[in-house]
Protein backbone atom coordinates (compact mmCIF):
# COMPACT_ATOMS: atom_id res chain seq x y z
CA UNK A 1 0.00 0.00 0.00
CA UNK A 2 1.33 3.23 -0.87
CA UNK A 3 2.03 6.09 1.79
CA UNK A 4 0.55 9.80 0.84
CA UNK A 5 3.83 11.35 1.92
CA UNK A 6 4.70 15.49 1.76
CA UNK A 7 5.80 15.00 -2.32
CA UNK A 8 1.83 13.74 -3.15
CA UNK A 9 0.22 16.42 -1.57
CA UNK A 10 2.89 19.06 -3.13
CA UNK A 11 2.51 17.64 -6.07
CA UNK A 12 -1.47 17.94 -5.93
CA UNK A 13 -1.15 21.48 -4.96
CA UNK A 14 1.52 22.76 -8.02
CA UNK A 15 -1.21 20.67 -10.11
CA UNK A 16 -4.29 22.87 -8.92
CA UNK A 17 -2.03 26.17 -8.88
CA UNK A 18 -0.97 25.22 -12.83
CA UNK A 19 -4.86 24.78 -13.47
CA UNK A 20 -5.96 27.76 -11.84
CA UNK A 21 -2.75 29.95 -13.90
CA UNK A 22 -4.30 28.41 -16.86
CA UNK A 23 -7.49 28.58 -16.49
CA UNK A 24 -6.82 32.84 -16.01
CA UNK A 25 -4.93 32.91 -18.98
CA UNK A 26 -6.72 30.47 -21.51
CA UNK A 27 -9.99 30.89 -20.60
CA UNK A 28 -11.83 32.91 -23.39
CA UNK A 29 -15.28 32.85 -22.17
CA UNK A 30 -16.50 33.99 -18.67
CA UNK A 31 -15.27 36.16 -15.86
CA UNK A 32 -16.55 33.67 -13.35
CA UNK A 33 -14.77 31.22 -14.75
CA UNK A 34 -11.44 33.65 -13.85
CA UNK A 35 -13.14 34.01 -10.36
CA UNK A 36 -12.92 30.38 -10.15
CA UNK A 37 -9.06 29.94 -10.69
CA UNK A 38 -8.42 32.45 -8.54
CA UNK A 39 -10.27 30.10 -5.74
CA UNK A 40 -8.45 27.26 -7.34
CA UNK A 41 -4.62 28.72 -6.82
CA UNK A 42 -5.73 29.80 -3.08
CA UNK A 43 -6.64 26.39 -2.23
CA UNK A 44 -3.82 25.35 -3.66
CA UNK A 45 -1.43 27.33 -1.62
CA UNK A 46 -3.39 26.40 1.24
CA UNK A 47 -3.22 22.69 0.53
CA UNK A 48 0.61 23.29 -0.02
CA UNK A 49 1.02 25.08 3.82
CA UNK A 50 -1.42 22.15 5.95
CA UNK A 51 0.96 19.79 4.12
CA UNK A 52 4.22 21.58 5.02
CA UNK A 53 2.66 22.61 8.43
CA UNK A 54 2.25 18.42 9.21
CA UNK A 55 5.55 17.78 8.26
CA UNK A 56 7.25 20.28 9.84
CA UNK A 57 5.26 19.57 12.85
CA UNK A 58 4.71 23.78 13.10
CA UNK A 59 1.41 25.32 13.60
CA UNK A 60 2.39 28.61 11.61
CA UNK A 61 1.35 27.18 8.08
CA UNK A 62 -2.37 26.25 9.64
CA UNK A 63 -2.41 29.49 10.86
CA UNK A 64 -1.22 31.28 7.71
CA UNK A 65 -3.45 28.88 5.82
CA UNK A 66 -6.23 30.32 8.09
CA UNK A 67 -5.74 33.57 7.39
CA UNK A 68 -5.91 32.93 3.22
CA UNK A 69 -9.10 31.48 3.47
CA UNK A 70 -10.40 34.49 5.10
CA UNK A 71 -9.26 37.12 3.73
CA UNK A 72 -9.78 35.18 0.08
CA UNK A 73 -13.42 35.13 1.03
CA UNK A 74 -13.14 39.05 1.52
CA UNK A 75 -11.59 39.15 -2.20
CA UNK A 76 -13.90 37.11 -3.56
CA UNK A 77 -16.97 39.35 -2.39
CA UNK A 78 -15.53 42.45 -4.14
CA UNK A 79 -14.21 40.36 -6.96
CA UNK A 80 -18.17 39.72 -7.33
CA UNK A 81 -19.41 43.40 -6.44
CA UNK A 82 -17.25 45.03 -9.20
CA UNK A 83 -18.20 42.12 -11.76
CA UNK A 84 -21.85 43.19 -10.50
CA UNK A 85 -21.28 47.04 -11.73
CA UNK A 86 -19.25 45.93 -14.33
CA UNK A 87 -22.42 43.73 -15.59
CA UNK A 88 -24.92 47.04 -14.91
CA UNK A 89 -22.91 49.22 -17.44
CA UNK A 90 -22.21 46.40 -20.13
CA UNK A 91 -24.27 44.31 -19.92
CA UNK A 92 -22.06 40.99 -20.49
CA UNK A 93 -19.59 39.16 -18.82
CA UNK A 94 -17.61 37.65 -21.84
CA UNK A 95 -13.57 37.98 -21.50
CA UNK A 96 -13.17 38.71 -25.19
CA UNK A 97 -15.30 41.78 -24.53
CA UNK A 98 -13.29 43.23 -21.74
CA UNK A 99 -11.09 45.60 -24.37
CA UNK A 100 -12.25 49.06 -23.99
CA UNK A 101 -9.43 50.47 -22.36
CA UNK A 102 -6.03 49.29 -24.99
CA UNK A 103 -3.82 51.38 -26.81
CA UNK B 1 3.62 41.64 23.87
CA UNK B 2 4.22 45.11 23.18
CA UNK B 3 1.43 46.23 21.45
CA UNK B 4 2.11 49.90 22.00
CA UNK B 5 4.69 49.53 19.52
CA UNK B 6 1.73 49.51 16.29
CA UNK B 7 0.10 52.73 17.76
CA UNK B 8 -0.07 54.82 14.63
CA UNK B 9 -2.06 51.77 12.83
CA UNK B 10 -4.32 51.18 16.02
CA UNK B 11 -4.93 54.95 16.05
CA UNK B 12 -5.45 54.89 12.09
CA UNK B 13 -7.86 51.41 12.25
CA UNK B 14 -10.11 52.58 15.00
CA UNK B 15 -10.54 56.17 13.32
CA UNK B 16 -10.91 54.49 10.22
CA UNK B 17 -14.05 52.39 11.85
CA UNK B 18 -15.50 55.80 13.70
CA UNK B 19 -14.98 57.80 10.68
CA UNK B 20 -17.17 54.85 9.03
CA UNK B 21 -19.97 55.04 11.49
CA UNK B 22 -19.76 58.61 11.16
CA UNK B 23 -20.39 59.20 7.67
CA UNK B 24 -23.59 56.61 7.44
CA UNK B 25 -25.54 58.55 9.97
CA UNK B 26 -26.28 62.11 8.04
CA UNK B 27 -28.76 62.05 5.71
CA UNK B 28 -26.94 64.12 2.92
CA UNK B 29 -23.97 62.99 1.91
CA UNK B 30 -20.81 63.87 3.76
CA UNK B 31 -17.92 63.76 1.42
CA UNK B 32 -16.23 66.87 2.62
CA UNK B 33 -16.46 66.25 6.54
CA UNK B 34 -15.23 63.34 5.73
CA UNK B 35 -12.55 63.93 4.11
CA UNK B 36 -11.21 66.38 6.67
CA UNK B 37 -11.71 64.20 9.36
CA UNK B 38 -9.43 61.37 7.47
CA UNK B 39 -7.06 63.88 6.47
CA UNK B 40 -7.18 64.50 10.21
CA UNK B 41 -6.51 60.82 10.91
CA UNK B 42 -3.26 60.62 8.52
CA UNK B 43 -1.80 63.70 9.96
CA UNK B 44 -2.16 62.45 13.32
CA UNK B 45 -0.85 59.11 12.45
CA UNK B 46 2.21 60.95 10.48
CA UNK B 47 2.73 62.37 13.94
CA UNK B 48 2.58 59.26 16.22
CA UNK B 49 4.56 57.58 13.22
CA UNK B 50 7.67 60.22 13.89
CA UNK B 51 7.09 59.20 18.17
CA UNK B 52 7.18 55.94 17.07
CA UNK B 53 9.78 53.64 19.15
CA UNK B 54 12.16 50.81 17.70
CA UNK B 55 11.63 47.09 18.45
CA UNK B 56 9.44 44.08 17.39
CA UNK B 57 6.30 43.39 18.11
CA UNK B 58 3.21 40.76 18.15
CA UNK B 59 5.48 37.99 18.09
CA UNK B 60 8.29 39.37 15.50
CA UNK B 61 4.70 40.00 13.19
CA UNK B 62 5.18 43.33 13.13
CA UNK B 63 8.74 45.63 13.23
CA UNK B 64 8.96 49.73 13.58
CA UNK B 65 12.35 51.06 12.64
CA UNK B 66 13.81 54.25 11.08
CA UNK B 67 13.24 52.38 7.79
CA UNK B 68 9.21 51.81 8.35
CA UNK B 69 9.20 55.43 9.59
CA UNK B 70 10.83 57.12 6.43
CA UNK B 71 8.25 54.75 4.39
CA UNK B 72 5.62 55.90 6.97
CA UNK B 73 5.75 59.47 6.57
CA UNK B 74 5.80 59.50 2.87
CA UNK B 75 2.84 57.21 2.33
CA UNK B 76 0.86 59.38 4.63
CA UNK B 77 2.12 62.40 3.23
CA UNK B 78 1.34 60.26 -0.18
CA UNK B 79 -2.17 59.53 0.52
CA UNK B 80 -3.31 63.30 2.07
CA UNK B 81 -2.43 64.85 -0.94
CA UNK B 82 -4.18 62.56 -2.94
CA UNK B 83 -7.27 62.74 -1.08
CA UNK B 84 -6.87 66.90 -1.41
CA UNK B 85 -6.75 66.96 -5.06
CA UNK B 86 -10.13 64.54 -5.36
CA UNK B 87 -12.26 66.93 -2.97
CA UNK B 88 -13.46 69.22 -5.82
CA UNK B 89 -13.10 66.71 -8.61
CA UNK B 90 -14.86 64.26 -7.42
CA UNK B 91 -17.52 66.94 -6.05
CA UNK B 92 -18.15 68.29 -9.41
CA UNK B 93 -17.62 64.23 -11.09
CA UNK B 94 -20.70 63.18 -8.78
CA UNK B 95 -18.08 60.91 -7.10
CA UNK B 96 -18.95 62.62 -3.35
CA UNK B 97 -19.61 59.37 -1.85
CA UNK B 98 -17.65 59.37 1.22
CA UNK B 99 -16.30 55.74 1.37
CA UNK B 100 -14.04 57.28 -1.40
CA UNK B 101 -12.15 59.27 1.86
CA UNK B 102 -12.78 56.30 4.01
CA UNK B 103 -11.20 53.64 1.69
CA UNK B 104 -8.19 56.05 0.94
CA UNK B 105 -7.46 55.68 4.78
CA UNK B 106 -7.61 51.68 4.92
CA UNK B 107 -5.71 51.47 1.74
CA UNK B 108 -2.95 53.65 4.19
CA UNK B 109 -3.49 51.30 7.10
CA UNK B 110 -2.57 48.30 4.48
CA UNK B 111 0.20 50.42 3.61
CA UNK B 112 1.46 51.07 7.05
CA UNK B 113 1.53 46.94 7.77
CA UNK B 114 3.17 46.41 4.63
CA UNK B 115 5.96 48.53 5.54
CA UNK B 116 6.55 47.36 8.83
CA UNK B 117 5.84 43.61 7.78
CA UNK B 118 8.41 41.22 9.53
CA UNK B 119 6.61 38.32 8.56
CA UNK B 120 4.80 36.58 5.29
CA UNK B 121 1.65 37.02 7.31
CA UNK B 122 1.77 40.45 8.13
CA UNK B 123 2.72 41.08 4.73
CA UNK B 124 -0.18 39.28 3.26
CA UNK B 125 -2.49 40.84 5.12
CA UNK B 126 -0.94 44.44 4.76
CA UNK B 127 -0.75 43.85 0.99
CA UNK B 128 -4.75 42.78 1.02
CA UNK B 129 -5.63 45.90 2.84
CA UNK B 130 -4.36 47.94 0.60
CA UNK B 131 -5.45 45.91 -2.69
CA UNK B 132 -8.72 45.15 -1.84
CA UNK B 133 -9.08 49.15 -0.63
CA UNK B 134 -7.34 49.75 -4.53
CA UNK B 135 -9.93 47.62 -6.33
CA UNK B 136 -12.73 49.15 -4.85
CA UNK B 137 -11.79 52.64 -5.69
CA UNK B 138 -10.39 51.90 -8.92
CA UNK B 139 -14.30 51.29 -10.19
CA UNK B 140 -15.48 54.07 -8.21
CA UNK B 141 -17.55 55.71 -10.81
CA UNK B 142 -19.59 53.24 -10.89
CA UNK B 143 -21.76 54.14 -13.74
CA UNK B 144 -18.66 54.60 -16.03
CA UNK B 145 -17.72 51.19 -18.04
CA UNK B 146 -14.11 52.64 -18.43
CA UNK B 147 -13.89 52.77 -14.26
CA UNK B 148 -15.48 49.84 -14.06
CA UNK B 149 -13.36 47.81 -16.16
CA UNK B 150 -10.25 49.04 -15.12
CA UNK B 151 -11.09 47.83 -11.45
CA UNK B 152 -11.95 44.44 -12.85
CA UNK B 153 -8.52 44.14 -14.67
CA UNK B 154 -7.07 45.57 -11.49
CA UNK B 155 -8.96 42.74 -9.72
CA UNK B 156 -8.12 39.82 -11.89
CA UNK B 157 -4.66 40.58 -12.79
CA UNK B 158 -4.14 41.47 -9.22
CA UNK B 159 -5.83 38.64 -7.44
CA UNK B 160 -3.56 36.48 -9.72
CA UNK B 161 -0.72 38.18 -8.55
CA UNK B 162 -1.35 37.55 -4.59
CA UNK B 163 -1.87 33.67 -5.60
CA UNK B 164 1.70 34.19 -6.91
CA UNK B 165 3.31 35.64 -4.06
CA UNK B 166 1.07 33.44 -1.76
CA UNK B 167 2.55 30.11 -3.75
CA UNK B 168 6.02 31.36 -3.36
CA UNK B 169 5.19 32.09 0.75
CA UNK B 170 4.10 28.32 1.25
CA UNK B 171 7.31 27.49 -0.63
CA UNK B 172 9.45 29.50 1.44
CA UNK B 173 7.97 28.48 4.67
CA UNK B 174 7.97 24.68 3.81
CA UNK B 175 11.88 24.87 2.65
CA UNK B 176 12.62 26.94 5.30
CA UNK B 177 10.29 25.99 8.32
CA UNK B 178 9.57 29.28 9.12
CA UNK B 179 7.64 32.56 7.86
CA UNK B 180 9.77 35.33 10.19
CA UNK B 181 11.98 37.46 8.50
CA UNK B 182 14.58 37.18 11.72
CA UNK B 183 14.38 33.33 11.36
CA UNK B 184 14.48 33.13 7.93
CA UNK B 185 17.17 35.47 8.17
CA UNK B 186 18.97 32.56 10.24
CA UNK B 187 18.28 30.34 8.23
CA UNK B 188 19.37 31.38 4.83
CA UNK B 189 22.69 32.83 6.33
CA UNK B 190 24.31 29.19 6.16
CA UNK B 191 24.79 29.34 2.37
CA UNK B 192 22.99 26.18 1.64
CA UNK B 193 19.70 27.10 -0.52
CA UNK B 194 17.70 24.43 -2.04
CA UNK B 195 15.82 24.98 -4.90
CA UNK B 196 12.23 25.00 -3.50
CA UNK B 197 13.53 28.05 -1.35
CA UNK B 198 15.02 29.60 -4.70
CA UNK B 199 10.96 28.95 -6.62
CA UNK B 200 9.69 30.63 -3.73
CA UNK B 201 12.00 33.52 -3.82
CA UNK B 202 11.08 33.74 -7.66
CA UNK B 203 7.37 33.65 -7.09
CA UNK B 204 7.41 35.90 -3.68
CA UNK B 205 9.51 38.27 -6.14
CA UNK B 206 7.08 38.07 -8.97
CA UNK B 207 4.07 38.89 -6.93
CA UNK B 208 5.64 41.87 -5.24
CA UNK B 209 7.09 43.23 -9.07
CA UNK B 210 2.95 42.72 -10.26
CA UNK B 211 2.34 45.60 -7.31
CA UNK B 212 5.57 48.14 -8.13
CA UNK B 213 3.90 47.29 -12.16
CA UNK B 214 7.26 46.42 -13.06
CA UNK B 215 8.06 44.85 -16.32
CA UNK B 216 7.08 41.87 -17.09
CA UNK B 217 3.99 42.09 -14.85
CA UNK B 218 3.41 45.58 -16.10
CA UNK B 219 0.70 45.06 -18.23
CA UNK B 220 -2.52 46.48 -15.92
CA UNK B 221 -0.86 49.44 -15.20
CA UNK B 222 -1.87 51.69 -18.40
CA UNK B 223 -5.51 50.47 -18.49
CA UNK B 224 -5.74 50.91 -14.64
CA UNK B 225 -4.77 54.59 -14.83
CA UNK B 226 -6.30 55.53 -18.29
CA UNK B 227 -9.76 53.94 -16.80
CA UNK B 228 -9.70 54.91 -13.34
CA UNK B 229 -10.79 58.68 -12.25
CA UNK B 230 -7.97 60.78 -11.99
CA UNK B 231 -7.66 61.51 -8.63
CA UNK B 232 -7.71 57.57 -8.32
CA UNK B 233 -4.79 57.53 -10.61
CA UNK B 234 -3.04 59.95 -8.62
CA UNK B 235 -3.08 57.85 -5.30
CA UNK B 236 -2.39 54.99 -7.51
CA UNK B 237 0.84 56.51 -8.93
CA UNK B 238 2.16 57.73 -5.68
CA UNK B 239 1.64 56.12 -1.84
CA UNK B 240 1.22 52.12 -3.24
CA UNK B 241 4.42 52.55 -5.23
CA UNK B 242 6.22 53.90 -2.23
CA UNK B 243 5.25 50.64 -0.08
CA UNK B 244 5.36 48.38 -2.67
CA UNK B 245 9.67 49.25 -3.38
CA UNK B 246 9.35 49.70 0.55
CA UNK B 247 8.03 45.90 0.89
CA UNK B 248 10.44 44.71 -1.67
CA UNK B 249 13.43 46.10 -0.02
CA UNK B 250 12.93 44.64 3.31
CA UNK B 251 12.21 41.26 1.95
CA UNK B 252 15.42 41.31 -0.20
CA UNK B 253 17.38 43.21 2.15
CA UNK B 254 16.40 41.49 5.08
CA UNK B 255 15.61 37.61 4.99
CA UNK B 256 16.90 37.13 1.51
CA UNK B 257 19.43 39.19 2.00
CA UNK B 258 22.01 36.27 1.64
CA UNK B 259 20.41 35.28 -1.64
CA UNK B 260 21.49 38.27 -3.44
CA UNK B 261 23.17 36.51 -5.81
CA UNK B 262 19.92 34.71 -6.84
CA UNK B 263 17.72 37.72 -7.07
CA UNK B 264 19.98 40.44 -8.43
CA UNK B 265 19.38 38.38 -11.42
CA UNK B 266 15.87 38.89 -11.55
CA UNK B 267 15.75 42.44 -10.56
CA UNK B 268 18.48 43.36 -13.09
CA UNK B 269 16.36 41.98 -15.57
CA UNK B 270 12.83 43.71 -13.98
CA UNK B 271 14.92 47.16 -14.12
CA UNK B 272 16.17 46.80 -17.47
CA UNK B 273 12.62 46.23 -18.65
CA UNK B 274 10.91 48.48 -16.73
CA UNK B 275 12.99 51.24 -17.81
CA UNK B 276 13.18 50.13 -21.73
CA UNK B 277 9.31 50.06 -21.80
CA UNK B 278 8.62 53.07 -19.90
CA UNK B 279 10.50 55.18 -22.55
CA UNK B 280 9.67 53.59 -26.03
CA UNK B 281 5.52 52.52 -25.36
CA UNK B 282 5.02 56.38 -24.26
CA UNK B 283 6.43 57.90 -27.22
CA UNK B 284 3.18 57.16 -29.06
CA UNK B 285 0.63 58.30 -26.50
CA UNK B 286 -2.10 60.48 -26.76
CA UNK B 287 -4.09 59.99 -23.52
CA UNK B 288 -2.01 62.21 -20.58
CA UNK B 289 -2.67 59.37 -17.86
CA UNK B 290 -1.60 56.54 -20.45
CA UNK B 291 1.33 58.30 -20.80
CA UNK B 292 1.88 59.04 -16.74
CA UNK B 293 1.19 55.15 -16.41
CA UNK B 294 4.29 54.35 -19.24
CA UNK B 295 6.28 57.06 -17.09
CA UNK B 296 5.64 55.51 -14.11
CA UNK B 297 6.27 52.11 -15.23
CA UNK B 298 9.88 53.78 -15.96
CA UNK B 299 10.27 55.12 -13.04
CA UNK B 300 10.24 52.01 -10.83
CA UNK B 301 13.00 50.37 -13.62
CA UNK B 302 15.39 53.60 -12.49
CA UNK B 303 14.56 52.73 -8.36
CA UNK B 304 14.79 49.38 -9.17
CA UNK B 305 18.81 49.71 -10.76
CA UNK B 306 19.25 50.87 -7.11
CA UNK B 307 17.88 47.27 -5.78
CA UNK B 308 19.71 45.65 -8.06
CA UNK B 309 23.12 47.17 -7.10
CA UNK B 310 22.19 45.18 -3.35
CA UNK B 311 24.81 47.84 -1.58
CA UNK B 312 23.74 50.36 1.39
CA UNK B 313 24.35 53.22 -1.67
CA UNK B 314 22.07 52.13 -4.17
CA UNK B 315 19.53 51.09 -1.40
CA UNK B 316 19.88 54.82 -0.53
CA UNK B 317 19.03 56.09 -3.73
CA UNK B 318 15.82 53.83 -4.35
CA UNK B 319 14.78 55.56 -0.86
CA UNK B 320 15.82 59.17 -2.33
CA UNK B 321 14.20 58.53 -6.04
CA UNK B 322 10.70 57.34 -4.47
CA UNK B 323 10.52 60.70 -2.51
CA UNK B 324 11.25 62.92 -4.77
CA UNK B 325 9.19 60.76 -7.25
CA UNK B 326 6.29 61.25 -4.62
CA UNK B 327 6.35 65.02 -4.56
CA UNK B 328 6.81 65.26 -8.85
CA UNK B 329 4.09 62.48 -9.78
CA UNK B 330 1.50 64.68 -6.94
CA UNK B 331 2.42 67.78 -8.94
CA UNK B 332 2.06 66.28 -12.43
CA UNK B 333 -1.39 64.61 -11.09
CA UNK B 334 -2.55 68.10 -9.63
CA UNK B 335 -2.07 69.67 -13.19
CA UNK B 336 -3.93 66.75 -14.55
CA UNK B 337 -6.89 66.73 -11.84
CA UNK B 338 -7.59 70.90 -13.09
CA UNK B 339 -7.17 69.83 -16.38
CA UNK B 340 -11.30 70.67 -17.17
CA UNK B 341 -12.89 72.37 -19.90
CA UNK B 342 -17.13 73.40 -19.50
CA UNK B 343 -17.39 70.59 -16.69
CA UNK B 344 -15.51 68.15 -18.73
CA UNK B 345 -12.60 66.14 -17.83
CA UNK B 346 -10.13 65.85 -20.28
CA UNK B 347 -7.58 63.56 -20.40
CA UNK B 348 -5.72 64.30 -24.35
CA UNK B 349 -1.98 65.73 -24.40
CA UNK B 350 -3.32 68.03 -26.91
CA UNK B 351 -5.80 69.32 -24.26
CA UNK B 352 -3.11 71.63 -22.84
CA UNK B 353 -2.03 73.22 -25.90
CA UNK B 354 -1.17 77.00 -25.51
CA UNK B 355 -1.73 76.52 -21.57
CA UNK B 356 1.65 78.99 -21.28
CA UNK B 357 -0.55 81.99 -22.54
CA UNK B 358 -4.37 81.17 -21.18
CA UNK B 359 -3.02 79.46 -17.45
CA UNK B 360 0.57 80.76 -17.52
CA UNK B 361 0.80 79.85 -13.86
CA UNK B 362 -0.20 75.90 -13.89
CA UNK B 363 1.90 75.43 -17.58
CA UNK B 364 4.91 76.71 -15.40
CA UNK B 365 4.43 74.18 -12.70
CA UNK B 366 3.33 71.70 -15.00
CA UNK B 367 6.88 72.35 -17.07
CA UNK B 368 8.58 72.25 -13.36
CA UNK B 369 7.46 68.51 -13.00
CA UNK B 370 7.98 67.71 -16.68
CA UNK B 371 12.24 68.54 -16.47
CA UNK B 372 12.35 67.00 -13.42
CA UNK B 373 10.87 63.55 -14.71
CA UNK B 374 13.10 64.05 -17.79
CA UNK B 375 15.69 64.53 -15.36
CA UNK B 376 17.22 68.23 -16.17
CA UNK B 377 19.28 69.69 -13.87
CA UNK B 378 18.60 71.18 -11.67
CA UNK B 379 15.10 69.42 -10.57
CA UNK B 380 14.85 67.28 -8.29
CA UNK B 381 14.17 64.49 -10.72
CA UNK B 382 18.04 64.68 -12.29
CA UNK B 383 19.46 64.20 -8.44
CA UNK B 384 17.12 61.15 -7.92
CA UNK B 385 18.43 60.02 -10.73
CA UNK B 386 21.88 60.61 -9.80
CA UNK B 387 22.23 58.64 -6.65
CA UNK B 388 21.06 55.29 -8.23
CA UNK B 389 23.17 55.97 -11.75
CA UNK B 390 26.53 56.47 -8.94
CA UNK B 391 25.30 53.43 -7.32
CA UNK B 392 25.35 51.05 -10.15
CA UNK B 393 28.71 52.70 -11.57
CA UNK B 394 30.44 51.99 -8.40
CA UNK B 395 29.37 48.31 -8.22
CA UNK B 396 30.27 47.73 -11.73
CA UNK B 397 26.65 47.54 -13.53
CA UNK B 398 27.40 49.35 -16.49
CA UNK B 399 25.08 48.31 -18.91
CA UNK B 400 22.69 49.24 -16.24
CA UNK B 401 23.39 52.23 -15.99
CA UNK B 402 23.85 52.98 -19.73
CA UNK B 403 20.58 51.50 -20.53
CA UNK B 404 19.15 54.07 -17.57
CA UNK B 405 20.91 56.94 -19.44
CA UNK B 406 19.51 55.51 -22.64
CA UNK B 407 16.12 55.29 -21.81
CA UNK B 408 16.22 59.08 -19.69
CA UNK B 409 17.22 60.76 -23.49
CA UNK B 410 13.86 58.62 -25.16
CA UNK B 411 11.84 59.30 -22.32
CA UNK B 412 13.06 63.65 -22.43
CA UNK B 413 11.33 63.14 -25.80
CA UNK B 414 7.76 62.68 -24.32
CA UNK B 415 8.21 64.94 -21.13
CA UNK B 416 9.31 68.03 -23.78
CA UNK B 417 6.28 67.50 -25.90
CA UNK B 418 4.26 68.10 -23.13
CA UNK B 419 6.27 71.65 -22.39
CA UNK B 420 6.12 72.23 -26.62
CA UNK B 421 2.51 71.21 -26.96
CA UNK B 422 1.70 74.23 -23.66
CA UNK B 423 4.07 76.49 -25.08
CA UNK B 424 3.81 76.13 -28.52
CA UNK B 425 0.88 74.95 -29.61
CA UNK B 426 -2.53 77.52 -31.03
CA UNK B 427 -4.30 77.95 -27.61
CA UNK B 428 -7.50 76.40 -26.89
CA UNK B 429 -10.20 77.81 -24.70
CA UNK B 430 -9.24 78.48 -21.38
CA UNK B 431 -9.77 75.80 -18.51
CA UNK B 432 -12.29 76.30 -15.95
CA UNK B 433 -10.92 77.57 -12.85
CA UNK B 434 -9.32 75.29 -10.10
CA UNK B 435 -9.90 74.94 -6.71
CA UNK B 436 -7.27 76.34 -4.07
CA UNK B 437 -6.66 72.96 -2.66
CA UNK B 438 -5.40 71.94 -6.29
CA UNK B 439 -3.11 74.81 -6.25
CA UNK B 440 -1.30 74.31 -2.98
CA UNK B 441 -0.63 70.69 -4.02
CA UNK B 442 0.56 72.06 -7.29
CA UNK B 443 2.62 74.97 -6.19
CA UNK B 444 3.54 73.32 -2.97
CA UNK B 445 5.32 70.21 -4.60
CA UNK B 446 6.59 72.72 -7.66
CA UNK B 447 8.76 74.26 -5.21
CA UNK B 448 9.61 71.25 -3.71
CA UNK B 449 10.83 69.77 -6.84
CA UNK B 450 12.20 73.04 -8.11
CA UNK B 451 14.34 73.36 -4.94
CA UNK B 452 15.66 70.81 -3.57
CA UNK B 453 18.87 71.31 -5.02
CA UNK B 454 19.47 73.95 -2.44
CA UNK B 455 18.57 71.70 0.72
CA UNK B 456 18.84 67.81 -0.66
CA UNK B 457 20.93 67.02 2.80
CA UNK B 458 17.86 66.82 5.27
CA UNK B 459 16.19 64.27 2.69
CA UNK B 460 19.30 62.12 2.10
CA UNK B 461 20.24 61.86 6.21
CA UNK B 462 17.14 60.36 6.76
CA UNK B 463 17.28 58.01 3.44
CA UNK B 464 20.67 57.34 5.13
CA UNK B 465 19.24 56.45 8.78
CA UNK B 466 16.79 54.24 7.23
CA UNK B 467 18.76 51.95 5.18
CA UNK B 468 21.31 51.80 8.20
CA UNK B 469 18.08 50.51 10.18
CA UNK B 470 17.01 48.48 7.60
CA UNK B 471 20.69 46.45 6.61
CA UNK B 472 21.88 46.65 10.44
Amino acid sequence: MLAVGLAHYLTVGAVLFVLGILGIFLNRKNIIVILMSVELILLSVNLNLVAFSAQLGDLTGQIFAMLILTVAAAEAAIGLAILVIYFRNRGTIEVEDVSTLKG
Amino acid sequence: MNWTLALPEIVLGISGLLILAGGVIPKKDSFFPVSMAVIGALVLTAALVLGQGEGTAFMGQYVSDGFSRFAKVLILAGAALALVLALDFNAKAGLDRFEYAVLMLFAAQGMMVMVSANDLMSLYIGLELLSLSLYVIAAFDRDNARSAEAGLKYFVLGALASGLLLYGSSLVYGFAGTTNFDRLADALSSGQVGMGLVIGLVFVLAGLCFKISAVPFHMWTPDVYEGAPTPVTAFFATAPKIAAIALLMRVLAGPFGDLSAQWQQVIWFASAGSMLLGAFAALTQKNIKRLMAYSSIGHVGYALMGLAVATDGGFRGVLVYMAIYLVMNLGTFAVLVAMRRNGKTLEQVDDLAGLGRTDPQMALWMAIFMFSMAGVPPMAGFFGKLYVFLAAVQEGFWVLALIGVFTSVVGSYYYLRIIKVMYFDAAQAPLDPRSAGVTVVMAGTGLLTLLFFLFPAPIIAAAQSAIVALAG
